[in-house]
């Protein structure tokens, strides 16, 4: 079988590509309060900004950019970033998941804002940590290069 | 027999959107406010905002964005449990 990392013209582009796809990966999530997209579209195109660079410039590179251990936590980091600030609105004496009680300056809506930020960016952690992840696990068992 | 069925009960469904249709009348037919009014009117008073989808995704309905997420990591770590223990079987063998 031929090797995946041979072939220079694949490899170069996939790893060219790759930053360029983070940064629009990260307007999307950052974006999404003025335009379509958010959290899951976002974290969507980083993992597949991360498993082009697994496919196409071969395992070292890979590991190199975003090792194997890492997807899981960062999952769930994403999700506990989600939770925690629901429980911090219910500490600072709101509803879970109410916004307008988070521990931030500025008027409600705009305390809303930020929450709703933050939870985009927990969305988008997870999901890319998971994709990646999954991608990773079904790698599991095979042949290393 | 049923896709008729279905085919003739689409055919009279009102159009999307439509302001004038019985089911997107604010108040509602049993006189209550209607849900989808108020996601179209306060985003921008409530959150400061101006995409609606954002906030009605993420603050409106959190509970259900928190339950999609935790599903999603629910999948990964099936994913990862279920192959890592059958690599470790391959180890034993």
């Amino acid at each position: 079988m031929m090797r995946r990392d041979d072939d220079v013209i694949i490899g170069l582009v996939a790893r060219t590509a790759s930053p360029f796809i983070m940064i629009f990966a990260l307007y999307v999530i950052f974006h999404g309060h003025y335009s379509p997209g958010g959290g899951f579209q976002g974290g969507t195109m980083l993992a597949a900004a991360l498993i082009l660079v697994r496919l196409a410039a071969g395992d070292d590179l890979a590991q190199l950019q975003f090792p194997r251990a890492w997807g899981t936590p960062l999952g769930s980091a994403g999700v506990l970033i989600y939770w925690g600030t629901g429980f911090v609105a219910m500490l600072c004496g709101g509803n879970f998941l109410d916004y307008a009680f988070l521990p931030l300056a500025g008027a409600a809506p705009h305390r809303r804002n930020l929450g709703i930020l933050f939870i985009e960016v927990g969305v988008g952690l997870a999901v890319c940590g998971i994709l990646t992840a999954i991608y990773d696990d079904l790698l599991e068992g095979r042949p290393r290069d | 027999m049923f896709g008729a069925v279905l085919v003739l009960a689409g055919m009279s469904l009102p159009d999307r959107g439509d302001p004038r249709a019985r089911l997107h009348r604010d108040p509602s037919a049993a006189g209550t406010p209607n849900a989808p009014s108020y996601y179209i009117r306060s985003p921008e008073r409530d959150a400061d905002t101006p995409n609606m989808v954002t906030v009605i995704l993420a603050d409106y309905r959190g509970f259900d964005t928190m339950g999609e997420e935790t599903v999603i990591l629910t999948a990964g770590l099936i994913c990862f449990l279920i192959l890592r223990r059958e690599r470790s079987k391959e180890k034993r063998s």
